[in-house]
């Protein structure tokens, strides 16, 4: 082997985005992609998709479920950028027009392991009432010119936006020589609080 | 106390009869008014007067009594203001009375007036007092109350050993408190006396003497002292109001309050007077009369009531009733005053007062009474009343119509104060932290554990008298026990031997003599503290000793009531060990006791006479001397007789008022009496020597009668026990969360429930309640509700303590059973006396914990969450939060505080405190003593600066995070230092480095170079602010959101919502726009549709047949030759295997792509084939910014394929064809890519640039100049291409800058009025631009027309044809467009002039803004700067060219508009008498205004010095447009004569420099040996070119190289005689502009070279840079021939033009022998 002075280190995500909660829609359908800085490649696997669409269950949580997979490789020489998923979940409003129903993003965890992370989403809001409703009869409500743009905090403050509900994923993590590149983010001791108590230990490294 | 014992000393002298009841009631009465109380008591006297009557004789009430009664009273108060005067006429031993007593005859006058705050003063005094003793005593009384204490009230007590002071600060800050501590002693102290006084000593009694002083039964206190103060409140307002008119109601509450009192203070004044007067053995059937009930007839009454009350009747009064006699009713309104609304009052209530009034008045002057008077100038009549209209006198209507909301603010004054604003604190709403942790996050479940263990009642309703006392007994055993267990006495008492000693050790080593200050400070410091100590052992004693009596007490009257129901109904049970103590010893021990204590209080007493004495010896001195002095003053006045104090104060405060007052002498303390008050002091908190230590101890084993003994109220009552079970509901946040099962009540009055819940929590705890439900059969009610603390995350189930907490109900119940309910007054004696309220209350065991989870890990949320209700857990843990010290931190303060307060260390409770002392006084940290700024920021720092900087990567980092030109898109920046090379910086050193030195290389001369340079910077100046300009968003950047559609808008689309889904004829739709930043190599297409060519020139015969060529032939450009025919022919014959005219194709190449169509065949083929051309922008950076500055161009080449046949061997000819496919290159067209980028799609027929000289091609003319097609064809005769250009996906073209607010010089009303235009202009033909402002270099706005200006061209331009018009007439065809026929045709008087300034202005490179300024903005240059910089785009030319035309008088405009491939563009627009010329100012051609071929597509305004015009026709195209400006139809003026030209200056200059150019220099062009010389050493090179000297043969010599490089596998043969050849015909070419001067030459050149079959022509750029002659050369391909025997022939010749505009002409040609 020639990895014992790695140059890169390698980000191993897989997972999937188990459901969402959006008490008022349903029918929904999601996408996802990654944003992550200039020194991040992916190396494999699929950066971005779109989920197939799922109804609501008939029981009392009444959640949509997608257990939509991610699986994607990076590798990096520096964690700054580190990736992010951003999934944007759309569904038909009252006319049967697509419509966004929410923007979210969140960091891939950092340390080894399973992780869940529940991401509240949010959509852009009309400028006025007049727009709200005119885009309301035309199906075409506001939208980000690029869902990337959540990943980012460049610009936001233009923007007005309204919670919307929560997308629930699921992350394992396997990380490769961060710690041979001087990155530790396993926590040395078992943390203290309950957060990241059931976390296995990474493999050996 | 001591007043109230010396009033009732006093009292008791006086008047002997009365005092008991007086005095009783004066004590009860506590602190309120002695005037008030009197009366009170006088009352009490009464009724046991009373009762006394009532005995002896049955007495109906009669109402006269209450006249009599209030007699005595009046009389009762006289007689105690007799009383009081005459005590305070005592002297000398009242003066203290006095202080401490109010004025009596201030108060008990009831009509004096004395102010409020006076009384309030009295009042705060008492307080005061009160607090004082309250603090002693407290001490005393609150371990005997603390057993039975609520629980809100233990945390107070339980305080109390620790330090006196907040103590005191408690009874301080709560005086009610004290004042209900100093009731409850008063109370005690009047039973006590009022036992001592009846002091009948039998032999129980004797014992109980001191039980029965200290019993405390606190709860009956209290209830008492309750009652008490509630009269006393009622008392309180009835003195506040006390004024001439007696409230009523007052007085009646007060009765009532007075009448509970009495019949509350009844029982135990008959009790006394039973005690005093009648023998114990009579029953209470002696005292009381059986009689019936009073009971009065309904009809008595009403007749009764009747006499007593007034009914007014409701109707109407008569008019003359109400007015005085013989007054006529007058009407005000009548008479024309204005008279306000009145109030509506209904009129039966009109009436009712009315007659109320009348009815009133009368009775008055009946009864004598002066009537009722509103004031005094009032006429004392009822009539004053009504008004002279004989209504009743009324205001108008108080009400107001409006809102009666008074203004807020007053012009003149300030905010009305009520009305001020009042800012209040934002209250933090509960549930803003309500939720631990976010919904879902399954890692915060956090989980409570309630255990809930036990119930055990200290009262309960259904107890029995035994009960009661039976958990009295177990509550002071309990004490007792904690006691004994912390054994304070034996404590004290060693501490207190400890200080004796010590004091001792001291005074015996000293001897004596020789105590130093501080030895005897010291001394006396202990002594302080022996006394200290001694007084607290002595309370501890005695509190002792009154435990253990009251245990005793206790047990005996459960025995005797055990005896006296003749059951049992608990099991308890006290045994009382003696411990036999040795008597000797004992008194012994206690005799020195005695006698160290008699000891020390003498000399503590001398000392204090001793300080005194000095301080009267002081006093007296300086009232002596006073005294003298006064009496030198008034020596004639009076003699000095005695020295009474009488007399003194007569004397003295006449004259001078100020006089000291004579100080009294100390009393010398009664030392003697000090051992007996010791002695008497220590019988009574001690045992006596001798006396066996007593040892309670209290067993629960003794028998309970069953229930078969039992009497029936007893069994009732158990039935009643055995009926009730108890639940407990658990409340989380106020909601039920689970309930205990329900648990019957035992007879021990005990419930063990024992259950644990699990709450599994998401909202953070803020209480937890649990609520205590007994139940009867299936009715179920709550008996209190217990708060428990929530737990703080460290406590644990399994390690927490189960706590207990008490509880009370103030519930009311009561049983006909022998249960005693609760809050039910009850006795235990016989006779009922001695009664006891008790509330039911309970102990609650119950422990609230965090759950531990697997492995140990605890569910509690953590600490850091602000606790607010941790108060009360965290007090009792910390020793140092129970002193209320908030800051913990600061161990020096908390290290000063104990030694200041001398923490004792062996006391148990200071442990925890002392440790921590102890711990931080070991490992105190040395805090230095100066203070740094971000002092730990050096462990913060990353790595060192020094390191920072000298690390490659951190570098690179940081140079991509600042945006640096070249590393800002850099992918993947190495993880370890060594990956990266020094290389890396190279070039931005370079750069850094370089910046000011001028880079030679691509640049002929210096001048260019500077140019360029200076370019350079102000691109990267705008780029740096465009990039700052990126970062700062607008919404529509980041949010796609719908226009707010206008109403036509809205139609259409609800038009659209019925329209189908699928359109039989579906529209075109707009592609999506893909933004720029999320794509990535290769997602980028170009698209290139070649559709079709017209007129490509046709291959004309070999040059071998030059006869046939010369006349027969047409020759290329010839615009007169009409032997069309015999050209045909001979061509068909002419070219090898029978080949077309022509096979053309064409190239593509764009980023060195290069893909290419199929063949066609003619002069005018049809392609129709679509090239795919990949793009990749520069690094990877597909940003909008990025993409625009991409300054690639499309190089669009038609060629000719010629196939050769290569027959190396004649014989083979038959056998095998061996052909060689040569290209030809014929034209080119270039698109640069930012023209497709910003246009999206290029559609259209463009004309090719074809070189002027094409050798071997001609143009073929298939239907001739007779034809009709010719002639429409012909106004831009040239060689057409068809073409769409496309990206696929369509990019979102940069967005226009959005700055609009530029500086400007313009004046405000000129900006409207062009922001109106331009918005009007807009609005109606969104698609035509319309300028009128633009900005130039500086960064201003400017308006357009000051552009325009006319300017001379250069003189030599103007001279070049001065005398040939006709000649320059035929050349004037322009640089590319050889053939020119229309201008002779039309008889066009167009100076050549004209044409050549049109050149030299195309000459002036082309550099489009948007690659320059990156789209930030359009930026206009004026003519000299344009001139300067040598670069500029459309619009630059355009305004030059247009000043120029304008400078030869000719008329002439800008048009602003759009053509192709450009796009939006500026051309200029001449007038040329009666026709319109528009010119392309960037490649100096000219169209007439019906020119099919006019790439002008769209005219949006016209703009020349003084207006600007705005096309409003219906048509844009040009061909279809009128260019009349004066019609106002078709253009709209910008200046009108509304709005008339202010008469602006121009920003032009007023004339233009032009540099001459070095006529020698431009000789030395020609020079090779100067070029060869230069390119020998750069150096050299360098200072050539600094020098001016132009040097086409570096330019050559570059092309050479190129050429040889590009041709790698062959060698490159240089054709030296072709090129001088060529060299000498460039400069004709040059004079001639661009056309081929004549036939002859290149005959001449065929003759030379007449084995040569040659290809070639020449190229005419202006020149910038080299590189994009290169680029040119590259993309005709002329290297590209294969031909073994291939020569080439290159020449470049740059012509000079003024202000170094030059012209560029490479003539390239190859030459392939043919033999």
């Amino acid at each position: 082997m020639t990895s014992y002075n790695p140059s890169v280190f390698l980000l191993m995500v897989n997972g999937q985005i188990e459901g969402a909660n959006f008490p008022e829609y349903d029918d929904l359908y999601c996408k996802y992609c990654f944003v992550y800085g200039h020194d991040w490649t992916p190396t494999s696997g699929l950066e971005e998709g779109i989920s197939q669409i799922t109804s609501k269950g008939r029981d009392s949580s009444r959640s949509l479920v997608w257990n939509f997979p991610l699986d994607i490789t990076f590798k990096s020489t520096n964690p700054f950028g580190w990736p992010q998923i951003v999934v944007s979940v759309y569904g038909p409003d009252s006319f049967g027009n697509d419509v966004v129903r929410g923007y979210g993003a969140v960091h891939v965890p950092f340390s080894p392991g399973t992780h869940t992370r529940t991401i509240p989403m949010f959509v852009p809001e009309s400028t006025s009432r007049l727009q709200k409703f005119t885009s309301w009869l035309m199906g075409r409500r506001p939208e980000y010119t690029d869902p990337k743009v959540v990943a980012q905090g460049e610009g936001r403050e233009v923007t007005r936006v309204r919670s919307q509900g929560f997308v629930t994923l699921q992350f394992n993590i396997v990380t490769k020589d961060m710690k041979k590149l001087g990155y530790d983010t396993t926590s040395t001791e078992q943390a203290p609080a309950m957060h990241l108590s059931r976390t296995e230990q990474p493999y050996g490294s | 106390m001591s007043t109230l014992a010396a009033l009732f000393k006093e009292l008791r002298v006086c008047s002997e009869s009365q005092c008991a009841v007086i005095v009783l009631h004066q004590e009860l009465s506590g602190r309120e008014d002695p005037g008030e109380t009197l009366r009170r008591s006088l009352k009490a006297k009464r009724m046991t007067r009373k009762k006394k009557l009532l005995e002896e004789m049955s007495v109906e009430a009669p109402p006269e009594e209450v006249l009599e009664e209030e007699e005595e009273v009046v009389t009762a108060v006289q007689e105690l203001q007799c009383v009081q005067e005459e005590t305070q006429a005592k002297g000398g031993r009242s003066v203290r009375l006095q202080r401490d007593l109010p004025p009596l005859p201030a108060v008990s006058r009831a009509d004096s007036s004395v102010p409020q705050s006076s009384v309030r003063q009295r009042v705060r005094d008492k307080l005061r007092e009160a607090r004082s003793k309250a603090a002693s005593l407290l001490q005393q009384e609150s371990l005997l109350e603390s057993a039975s204490r609520l629980q809100s009230l233990r945390d107070g007590e339980t305080r109390t050993r620790f330090d006196r002071e907040t103590d005191l600060e408690l009874a301080e800050g709560d005086p009610s408190f004290a004042t209900r501590v100093k009731f409850r002693d008063a109370a005690r102290r009047v039973t006590r006396d009022s036992r001592a006084e009846t002091g009948l000593p039998s032999a129980e009694e004797a014992y109980n003497f001191f039980t029965f002083n200290f019993d405390p039964e606190p709860q009956e206190d209290q209830h008492k002292g309750r009652l008490k103060r509630r009269p006393r409140r009622g008392e309180g307002e009835g003195e506040e109001e006390e004024e001439e008119r007696e409230d009523e109601e007052t007085e009646t509450a007060r009765e009532h309050a007075e009448g509970d009192q009495s019949r509350e203070e009844d029982a135990p004044l008959v009790r006394e007077e039973d005690e005093d007067l009648f023998i114990i053995d009579q029953s209470a059937r002696d005292f009381l009369e059986v009689t019936r009930a009073e009971c009065m007839e309904y009809s008595t009454r009403v007749q009764r009531e009747e006499e007593l009350l007034f009914t007014p009747s409701t109707r109407p009064v008569p008019a003359y009733s109400k007015l005085p006699e013989n007054v006529q009713p007058r009407y005000l309104e009548e008479e024309g005053l204005y008279v306000g609304e009145r109030p509506p009052v209904s009129l039966s209530n009109q009436n009712i007062l009315e007659n109320r009034i009348l009815m009133q008045d009368q009775s008055r002057s009946e009864a004598g009474i002066p009537p009722l008077a509103l004031g005094s100038r009032c006429p004392a009549t009822g009539k004053k009343w009504f008004g002279d209209d004989g209504r009743m006198v009324a205001q108008p209507d108080p009400i107001k119509e409006s809102s009666t909301r008074p203004p807020l603010f007053h012009l003149e004054e300030e905010l009305d104060p009520a009305l001020q604003t009042i800012h209040r604190k934002t209250l933090t709403s509960k549930h803003m932290n309500r939720y631990t942790v976010g919904i879902g996050d399954s890692q915060g479940d956090y989980q409570l554990d309630v255990d809930v263990s036990g119930l055990v009642f200290s009262h309960h309703p259904l107890f029995s008298r035994e009960h009661v006392l039976g958990v009295r007994l177990a509550q002071l055993c309990d004490q007792q026990l904690s006691r004994q267990h912390k054994d304070l006495n034996r404590l004290l008492s060693d501490k207190l031997n400890g200080l004796r000693n010590t004091v001792r050790n001291m005074l015996e080593l000293h001897n004596g003599d020789g105590l130093s200050h501080v030895t005897q400070q010291r001394i006396a410091e202990y002594k302080q503290e022996v006394r200290h100590t001694r007084r607290l052992r002595d309370a501890e004693q005695e509190k002792d000793r009154t435990l253990l009596k009251s245990i005793i007490k206790v047990w005996k009257e459960l025995k005797a009531l055990r005896e006296f129901q003749r059951f049992t109904n608990t099991p308890y049970k006290l045994y009382i060990r003696k411990v036999e103590v040795e008597q000797a010893s004992d008194e012994l021990e206690q005799e020195a006791e005695v006698q160290a204590e008699v000891a020390e209080l003498r000399a503590e007493y001398t000392e204090n006479y001793e300080t005194k004495m000095s301080g009267y010896r002081g006093q007296l001195e300086e009232w002596k001397s006073w005294r003298r002095k006064e009496k030198v003053l008034k020596k004639k006045q009076k003699r000095r007789k005695q020295l009474s104090r009488d007399e003194e104060d007569e004397g003295s405060e006449e004259e001078l008022g100020e006089e000291p007052v004579k100080p009294e002498a100390p009393e010398q303390p009664d030392l003697a009496g000090l051992e007996q008050q010791v002695r008497k002091k220590a019988a009574k908190i001690r045992r006596r020597p001798g006396e066996p230590v007593l040892l309670p101890e209290l067993t629960t084993a003794g028998p309970v009668t069953p229930n078969e003994q039992c009497p029936r109220g007893e069994l009732a009552r158990r039935e009643d026990v055995a009926k009730r079970s108890l639940y407990i509901k658990v409340l989380y946040n106020d909601k039920e969360v689970s309930r205990t099962d329900s648990r019957s009540l035992s007879t021990d009055f005990r419930v063990h429930f024992g259950q644990i819940f699990n709450l599994k929590i998401v909202n953070l705890p803020e209480s937890i309640k649990l609520q205590i439900y007994e139940s009867i059969g299936s009715s179920s009610s709550q008996l209190a509700e217990v708060c428990v603390p929530i737990p703080e995350s460290s406590v644990l189930t399994g390690t927490a303590p189960s706590e207990e907490l008490e509880f009370s109900s103030n519930q009311r119940v009561m049983f006909n059973h022998e249960g005693v309910g609760s809050d039910v007054p009850f006795s235990f004696a016989a006779d009922g006396s001695d009664r006891h309220t008790l509330l039911t209350s309970a102990k609650l065991s119950c422990c609230v914990s965090w759950a531990v989870g697997e492995g140990g890990v605890p569910l509690a949320p953590p600490t850091s969450q602000p606790a607010a209700g941790l108060h009360s857990g965290l007090r009792q843990r910390d020793a140092i939060a129970c002193i209320g010290a908030s800051g913990l931190n600061d161990m020096k303060k908390l290290r000063k505080w104990a030694a200041d307060s001398r923490l004792d260390p062996n006391d148990p409770n200071n442990a925890s405190i002392m440790q921590l002392l102890s711990m931080s006084g070991g490992g105190e940290v040395a805090v230095p003593d100066y203070f740094r700024l971000e002092q730990l920021q050096e462990e913060f720092n990353f790595p060192s600066d020094g390191e920072l900087d000298r690390s490659r990567r951190f570098r690179l980092l940081r140079l991509r995070s600042q945006e640096v030109a070249e590393f800002r898109n850099l992918k993947a920046i190495p993880a370890l230092e060594r990956e990266i090379s020094e290389k890396v910086f190279e070039d931005y050193e370079c750069r850094l480095k370089e910046g000011e030195r001028v880079d030679a290389k691509d640049h002929i001369d210096g001048h260019r170079a500077l140019v360029a340079k200076y370019l350079q910077k102000v691109r990267e100046s705008v780029v740096n602010r465009f990039l700052i300009a990126k970062h700062h968003f607008i919404l529509s950047d980041l949010v796609i959101e719908e226009e707010i559609p206008s109403i036509g808008i809205l139609g259409l689309n609800l038009f659209k919502l019925a329209e189908p889904k699928r359109p039989l004829k579906p529209q075109r739709k707009e592609r999506k726009k893909v933004t720029a930043q999320n794509l990535s190599d290769g997602d980028i297409r170009l698209l290139l549709n070649i559709i079709r060519g017209y007129d490509i020139p046709v291959r004309r015969p070999n040059a071998s047949k030059p006869v046939g060529a010369r006349k027969g032939s047409r020759s290329y450009g010839d615009p007169f030759t009409s032997a069309h025919s015999s050209q045909t022919a001979l061509q068909g014959s002419e070219w090898p295997l029978g080949q077309p005219v022509i096979r053309p194709f064409v190239e593509v190449s764009f980023q060195r792509t290069v893909l290419r169509t199929s063949t066609a065949e003619g002069p005018n083929p049809c392609w129709n084939e679509e090239l795919i051309l990949p793009f990749s922008a520069p690094s990877g950076d597909y940003s909008t910014s990025s993409l625009q500055a991409v300054r690639d161009e499309v190089f669009i080449n038609i060629f000719d394929e010629i196939l050769y046949e290569v027959v190396e061997d004649e014989r083979e000819r038959g056998a095998s064809v061996h052909t060689r496919i040569e290209r030809h290159w014929l034209g080119s067209i270039k698109i640069p890519f930012s023209t497709i980028y910003l246009q999206s799609r290029i559609d259209g027929t463009f004309k090719v640039a074809t070189p002027p000289v094409l050798l071997g091609y001609s143009k073929e003319r298939i239907l001739g100049s007779e034809g009709g097609y010719d002639a429409v064809r012909s106004p831009s005769e040239g060689t057409f291409l068809t073409l769409f250009v496309t990206i696929d996906p369509q990019l979102v073209p940069g967005d226009p800058i959005r700055e609009k607010k530029f500086d400007t010089q313009e004046t405000e009303r000129l900006l409207l009025a062009c922001e109106l235009y331009e918005k009007d202009a807009h609005r109606r033909f969104p698609d035509r631009r319309c300028v009128t402002t633009v900005v130039d270099m500086n960064g201003k706005t400017v308006f357009v027309t000051r552009f325009i200006r006319p300017l001379t061209p250069p003189q030599e331009l103007l001279d070049a044809f001065p005398n040939s018009p006709q000649e320059t007439m035929l050349d004037s065809a322009g640089d590319v467009d050889t053939s020119f026929p229309v201008s002779t045709n039309l008889h066009q008087p167009l100076t050549p002039s004209q044409e050549l300034v049109a050149r030299y202005v195309s000459f002036i490179p082309f550099l489009p803004d948007s690659v320059s300024f990156a789209s930030v903005c359009d930026l206009w240059s004026t003519c000299d700067q344009f001139l300067t910089l040598l670069a500029g785009d459309e619009e630059e030319h355009a305004v030059l060219l247009c000043n120029y035309f304008l400078a030869m008088g000719k008329k002439a405009w800008i048009i602003i508009g759009s053509a192709l491939p450009e796009g939006p563009t500026a051309y200029v627009l001449t007038q040329e008498h009666s026709r319109y010329l528009i010119w392309n100012p960037s490649t100096g051609q000219y169209y007439g205004q019906y020119d099919t071929f006019c790439p002008l597509q769209a005219v949006g305004c016209l703009i020349n010095t003084d207006n600007v015009w705005c096309n409003i026709q219906v048509y844009a195209a040009p061909m279809r447009m009128s260019f009349d400006v004066t019609k106002p139809k078709c253009w709209k003026p910008f200046f009108s004569r509304t709005f008339p030209d202010p008469g602006l200056s121009s920003v032009q200059p007023e004339y233009l420099v032009y540099r001459r150019t070095d006529q020698t220099a431009a000789a030395e062009l020609q020079d090779r040996r100067v070029s060869s010389v230069c390119l020998l050493s750069f150096a050299s090179v360098l200072q050539v070119k600094l020098e001016g000297i132009y040097s086409d043969g570096w330019i050559e010599k570059i092309l050479r190289e190129k050429i040889m490089d590009w041709r790698p596998r062959h060698p490159t043969r240089w054709n030296r005689y072709c090129t001088s050849t060529l060299r000498h015909f460039l400069p004709k070419m040059e004079l001639s502009g661009g056309r081929e001067v004549s036939e002859e030459h290149r005959v001449e050149l065929q003759s030379l070279l007449g084995d040569y079959r040659i290809s070639g022509f020449p190229l005419h750029l202006p020149f910038s840079e080299i590189r994009p002659i290169i680029e040119a050369v590259y993309s005709t391909g002329v290297h590209n021939v294969e031909a073994p025997s291939v020569e080439f022939a290159l020449a470049v010749y740059v012509h000079p033009y003024p202000s170094n505009v030059l012209s560029v002409w490479v003539y390239i040609a190859s030459l392939i022998r043919t033999r």
